[in-house]
């Protein structure tokens, strides 16, 4: 039963939230090895949209992914697996680089949370394409309206590696992906389970293109966050996808640990719909609600992998707010976007920078972004622009999207 | 202690605003009356089910987050009003830690249709105002404005059967002291291109739109009319899983048959999407409440009316329990149930309405 929950969530002790297995794909690549190296050496992957038509578009490139033809091997059959959708394409992928990493087995209540902006809003964009130039053809539109729904992509996941349990799909804008895995762990650590599946995606689309170009939110060229002259956020895609267990249940299994996830904090910013509050409180309280869970002062955060979108209000605000948050500490604490590399991945983006975190942790290095800029004044802290071998124990995660909604990860080394 | 009470309902539906309209219209049991729904570039309308303007306009309309926000925001914010009722002033004072869980499966339909045809006919020309309302969150970020609350919040996004995950969402926030009370809205919106989708899985199902909202504490407030007792699983329909098993599993959760107990179904008198839900549930031989037979199809919103509907029945007295089962669309069956609360003697005079009251 999902309530009430089970007599093991009343334990008086928190459990420790591991993670086993960690699968992405980005504009980099597919897997682990190809990102840890593009992430490392602050390789950037931008190149003109070629998904759909941006001709009339201000902005025309993005981080667009190669997608292989190929699927790795599952339980899905060669019909079903040959009509996915790209969303469920590249949340396949990252899913079963982290399956297979961990070493899961199928069960019956693997509960499984991801985050989303818009799954695959591509075949929505087609089903009203059709409807309007085409209002008496109907072929391959239910199929469209069956696809385009964001659970779609999970209860493939389902499918693939046979497996039940409740699927939850959190749509917090650009913090979703940050959410999903925050919501995993509090999943773990309050008792309720031993395993979650969880990540985020999305996919580039021509609606959240032109909707983000109408707000004169995206660059022409590639993104510079945090950089004097920044002028927006370009685009991007992908999946990451992590299993997180209990300690616990790690240990007797004998799973190798990619580290620890031990601090998640979230608050609603409500100052307006698309801008955040221009000293970034609800920023600053998430990263002040991690640290409060985890058990840290902000001066035991070893590197903030930032939010960093490159546009004007978001990498202000953001300073301001880790400015405040960190105090004197800031002077020495280092920074980066790795949306310099990948762009914004929008619901994905908090998946893929927690992989990055746990990167850094494992490989303890730093992700450098854009080598060229000038850091804006504004930030006090240290902006990684060169590639880094460092000793890190900690890394701090924000995410922060529409609607106010804002997430902080905090990651540790495990030893 | 993991006892969690239902503490107020709200409800903007095809019946009116308002869970007096909704029960009422149940209680009658006559279906809404359809209407034509203009559907461009095509002859013959279609048929959907669209919420009345309100009697009144609503104060908060005038609200600067909320002049220009679509009518999945008004709904959403209206039903989560109603449902907090004098609680909404303590979480606008602050004195109230407020979670919000905003549940939906199509979300903002009427501004992303809108704003993809001003993309396909000119996208230099599409508006900025727009874009920003389709996000699935912004009603829930909508709502947190206009209370004033900068809490933990989510937008879950799924079948009807998300709306019974977002309880459970709620319950563990309460259960961890995340917040005093947490409100979990269903909401869907009603437009052309979501009637026609609708109609290319069956022709007879009638689309609806509008907003239930159920308001969740851990205390047992004067007004409590209902507690809830438990979330089945989630079954998930997969390839390894059909939508018959997993409505029997779902089923096989809740208890047997009691001749005082009520069952809410989210059955809409249709053979073929309502045979899995009725085969699980056809040994059951007490009294029954199928509110999309009434309203129409609205998803989480329905989910949402169906829980409204048995938390409603509950607080005046009618069944010791309830039952609601929600078989979706195509994700999940899952159920929920409520127990009836006795309603403490001091609510009379209290000033504050009892959910049976509303």
């Amino acid at each position: 039963m999902l309530f009430p929950p089970p007599k093991s969530s009343a334990a008086a002790q928190p459990r420790r939230v591991v993670v086993t297995g960690a699968g992405i794909v980005t504009a980099l690549g597919l897997g682990w090895r190809v990102n840890a190296e593009g992430f490392r050496s602050g390789r950037r992957a931008f190149r003109p949209v070629t998904l759909f038509d941006v001709s009339r578009q201000r902005a025309r490139i993005a981080a667009e992914i190669a997608l292989p033809a190929e699927l790795p091997a599952t339980q899905l059959s060669a019909n079903t697996a040959r009509r996915l959708d790209r969303a469920s394409r590249m949340l396949l992928h990252a899913a079963h680089e982290a399956w297979t990493q961990a070493g899961w087995e199928p069960s019956d209540n693997l509960p499984v949370v991801l985050g989303t902006t818009s799954g695959e809003m591509s075949l929505g964009e087609k089903f009203l394409q059709q409807a309007i130039s085409q209002p008496a053809q109907h072929r391959r539109q239910a199929t469209r309206i069956v696809h385009y729904q964001v659970q779609q992509q999970g209860l493939n996941l389902g499918s693939a590696f046979g497996f039940q349990g409740p699927l939850t799909t959190i749509s917090n804008a650009c913090a979703s992906g940050a959410n999903a895995i925050g919501h995993a762990w509090e999943m773990l650590r309050s008792g309720r389970t031993e395993k979650v599946l969880a990540g985020g995606y999305d996919v580039l689309c021509q609606l959240t293109y032109a909707g983000f170009d109408s707000l004169q939110a995206l660059s022409t060229t590639p993104c510079r966050p945090f950089d004097a002259q920044r002028d927006g956020l370009t685009l991007g895609e992908g999946a990451a996808v992590l299993t997180l267990e209990t300690l616990a249940h790690a240990q007797n299994r004998g799973a190798e640990i990619l580290g620890e996830l031990i601090g998640y904090g979230a608050a609603t910013d409500t100052h307006h719909l698309t801008q955040p509050h221009p000293e970034g409180k609800a920023a600053l309280a998430a990263m002040t609600a991690a640290c409060l869970s985890a058990n840290l002062a902000p001066a035991q955060i070893d590197y903030v992998n930032a939010h960093g979108t490159a546009t004007p209000h978001n990498d202000a605000t953001e300073a301001a707010a880790i400015n405040r948050w960190a105090g004197e500490r800031a002077k020495s604490l280092s920074v980066s976007s790795t949306k310099s590399s990948i762009g914004h991945s929008l619901g994905a983006a908090g998946a893929i920078e927690a992989v990055v975190c746990l990167m850094a942790l494992r490989g303890q290095w730093l992700p450098p972004q854009d080598a060229a800029g000038t850091t804006d004044p504004a930030c006090d802290f240290q902006i990684v622009r060169k590639p880094v071998d460092v000793k890190i124990e900690t890394a701090l995660s924000n995410s922060f999207g529409f609607g106010g909604a804002n997430a902080t990860l905090i990651f540790r080394r495990w030893p | 202690m993991n006892r969690i009470f239902v503490c107020g309902l709200g409800a903007v539906s095809p019946a009116g605003w308002g869970v007096e309209k909704l029960s009422a219209a149940l209680d009658k049991g006559e279906p809404v009356p359809v209407q034509n729904i203009t559907r461009p570039g095509w002859e013959k309308p279609l048929r959907g089910r669209t919420v009345p303007a309100p009697e009144k306009r609503p104060d908060f309309f005038t609200h600067p987050r909320l002049r220009r926000a679509g009518t999945i925001t008004q709904h959403t914010v209206a039903a989560a009003l109603e449902a907090l009722g004098a609680d909404a002033a303590l979480v606008q004072s602050g004195t109230l830690r407020l979670g919000i869980v905003a549940c939906t499966m199509s979300g903002s339909v009427v501004y992303s249709r809108r704003f993809y045809e001003e993309v396909l006919r000119e996208p230099a020309m599409a508006s900025p105002l727009i874009f920003p309302e389709t996000v699935f969150n912004a009603p829930a970020s909508h709502l947190a404005a206009y209370l004033n609350t900068h809490g933990t919040g989510c937008t879950l996004v799924g079948d009807g059967g998300t709306f019974l995950q977002g309880l459970t969402l709620a319950a563990d926030w309460l259960l961890s002291d995340q917040a005093d009370g947490v409100i979990v809205v269903g909401a869907e919106e009603m437009d052309w291109i979501a009637a026609e989708a609708m109609r290319l899985f069956h022709r007879s199902a009638i689309r609806s739109g509008g907003a239930g909202a159920v308001y969740l504490r851990r205390e047992k407030s004067p007004m409590a009319g209902a507690e809830l007792s438990a979330v089945t699983d989630s079954f998930l329909f997969t390839q390894n899983q059909n939508r018959t098993e997993a409505a029997r599993r779902m089923r096989a959760q809740l208890p047997a048959d009691a001749p005082d107990e009520l069952l809410c179904t989210g059955a809409q008198n249709l053979s073929r999407p309502d045979a899995a839900e009725m085969l699980a549930w056809r040994d059951w031989t007490g009294a029954r409440l199928a509110p999309k037979t009434i309203l129409g199809e609205a998803f989480l919103a329905s989910a949402a009316w169906q829980c409204v509907a048995a938390c409603a029945a509950l607080a005046r007295g009618r069944f010791s329990a309830a039952n609601v089962s929600v078989v979706g669309t195509n994700q999940q069956a899952i159920g929920a149930r409520f127990l009836a609360c006795a309603k403490p003697a001091e609510i009379t005079g209290s000033g504050q309405k009892a959910v049976g009251d509303i």
